[in-house]
């Protein structure tokens, strides 16, 4: 009898999760380096021994509390789908900052395994982990791993299997205000997480009707707790104590856990980028570099599937001929749709092809958020953000890419900005370069003869 | 909070962290920015008493790299301007 489990997996954005994931359910799926890259929350299966997983990876966020529609989807999945069990992927090189994710999801459920990814460059980096320690600390399993690698796999999914009975909530923060918080959660069966965040009054009705607590006495409950609250001189500043509580926490385990044998440098591609007469001449030469590999490298496929395409419309337009179609419904067909296919796939697929894996490259290499941060600068003097640069850069392999890139943009009025222009950028598909226009120019006469 | 608040604003030793120079720590003393800002700041750990390093600035001197907790955070200066910190 087959067993079958829903996982969900969470994590700070570029912690590697999305290659976790990838190396779990062996999907292919695109892994970006900058925040919130995962569009849709993607799903894919994984077999272990006689269980079957459904593994759901979930946006990146840092935190439970919602603040854009990514975080709120996660969150979301997390809070109100109850998954069987939940994997949050760690950045085992600045574990503390995860933590806080990690105490919060805690405080949701017991049914959690911390997936500590990038052991190898934590190792690198001079940092050793205890991880007994830290699973003792937070009462849920811990697992090093080594994602790229598909180091420590098999033994995440053996820890999500083994905690997705548990019931026995979790303590991981304390905070003053305990006693009422456990009134609440007590009362109504509630999660740390939930009764904290009706206190808060963060509550959205979508929420308040799906875990039917619309009921007046949770309403009258909740406030009678803040007036409780109020009375200790909590209430004014109940988030920052929750969140000061929670910080101050996954210090403590940090410092418990993470022996640092040295101290954090500005590693070698800093220090040559934060020199201006370096930096700048060398970031616009790799744009140049790639701008023209891209160029100059797609001008063979492009030829040969021009070649290829615009050959078949002469066979085409016979066996429209033979078929005794109309000649008004052929040459719509023929010279209409049929080319305008043919020289968008010769024109724009291998510029595509090209370019966006040597941006990954780049990405790759972390040069991506440093271009954002020095044209920063530029930017903002045009009420915009550097991070622009980038869905520019990107703008000039496809509009279409460059215009979803958007979304690293935090503020909606940038956003905005960054969307309306994108379509300036001219994409490869526009770069026209001569031969392809003569390339064009020569089918059409060609054409026309018949 | 709202003592330490106007403490902070009549203290003439407390600085605002965009004064930082490289290399310069000090530690947070208040946020005065935005709530959404101010969640995510908090989120990322920057609390009352939390250590924070100037680590290099970009070529027009804003925005200006900061370690905070093993992590490294681009700030720009106007709301860098609006932290406020005691140096060491």
């Amino acid at each position: 009898m087959n067993r079958h489990l829903t996982v969900a997996l969470m994590g700070n954005p570029n912690v590697g999760k999305s290659t976790i994931f990838n190396a779990l359910t062996n999907l292919r799926q695109h892994t970006g380096n900058w925040a919130g890259k995962t569009v849709t929350i993607a799903c894919g299966t994984a077999t272990l021994e006689q269980t079957e997983f459904t593994l759901v990876d979930l946006p990146g966020t840092y935190s439970l509390i919602a603040d854009s529609s990514d975080e709120a989807a996660a969150r979301d999945f997390v809070t109100l789908a109850a998954p069987d069990a939940v994997i949050i992927c760690c950045d085992a090189t600045c574990l503390e900052r995860n933590l806080f994710l990690v105490l919060q999801v805690l405080e949701v459920t017991p049914r959690a395994v911390v997936a500590l990814n990038l052991m190898d460059e934590a190792e690198q980096r001079g940092l050793y982990i205890d991880t007994d320690r830290l699973s003792r600390r937070l009462g849920v399993p811990v697992v090093p791993c080594i994602a790229r690698d598909a180091v420590g796999m098999p033994e995440l999914l053996h820890a999500a299997e083994s905690v997705c009975e548990r019931t026995q909530q979790l303590y991981p923060v304390h905070y003053l205000a305990d006693s009422v918080i456990e009134e609440l959660t007590e009362q109504f069966h509630l999660t740390r997480f939930h009764a904290l965040r009706a206190l808060e009054d963060d509550l959205s009705e979508e929420f308040l009707s799906a875990r039917s607590l619309t009921r007046p006495d949770f309403v009258r409950a909740v406030r009678h707790c803040r007036s409780e609250l109020n009375a200790a001189g909590l209430l004014s500043r109940l988030s920052d104590h929750l969140v000061s509580s929670t910080v101050l926490q996954a210090e403590q385990i940090a410092s418990e856990c993470v022996t640092e044998s040295r101290p954090h440098t500005v590693s070698r591609l800093d220090q040559l980028l934060s020199r201006r007469a370096i930096g700048i001449p060398l970031m616009l030469l790799l744009l140049f570099g790639i701008l023209w590999l891209t160029i100059a490298g797609a001008n063979v496929p492009s030829q040969l599937l021009s070649d290829l395409l615009f050959g078949l419309e002469q066979p085409l337009w016979d066996a429209l001929m033979l078929l005794h179609i109309p000649s008004v419904l052929a040459e719509a067909l023929v010279f209409g749709a049929w080319r305008v296919l043919a020289t968008v796939v010769s024109v724009m697929l291998p510029p595509m092809a090209i370019f966006f894996p040597l941006f990954t490259l780049l990405e790759d290499a972390g040069l991506l958020p440093r271009v954002a941060f020095q044209m920063d600068g530029c930017f903002r003097r045009a009420g915009t953000c550097g991070k622009q640069a980038l869905c520019m850069m990107m703008g000039l392999g496809c509009n279409a890419v460059g215009v979803t890139g958007c979304r690293i943009i935090r503020s909606p009025r940038e956003k905005r900005i960054a969307i309306l222009t994108n379509s300036f950028m001219p994409c490869n598909g526009r770069f026209a370069p001569p031969h392809k226009g003569k390339l064009y120019g020569a089918q059409q006469h060609h054409s026309w003869q018949h | 909070m709202s003592a330490a608040i106007s403490a902070s604003r009549c203290d003439p030793a407390a600085q605002s962290l965009s004064a930082l120079t490289v290399g310069q720590s000090a530690r947070i003393q208040s946020l005065q920015v935005d709530e959404a800002l101010r969640r995510r700041l908090q989120e990322l750990g920057l609390i009352p008493g939390t250590h924070i390093r100037c680590l290099f600035r970009s070529y027009s001197g804003d925005p200006c790299a900061f370690l905070v907790r093993g992590t490294v955070l681009a700030l720009r200066r106007c709301d860098s301007d609006r932290i406020h910190i005691q140096t060491e």
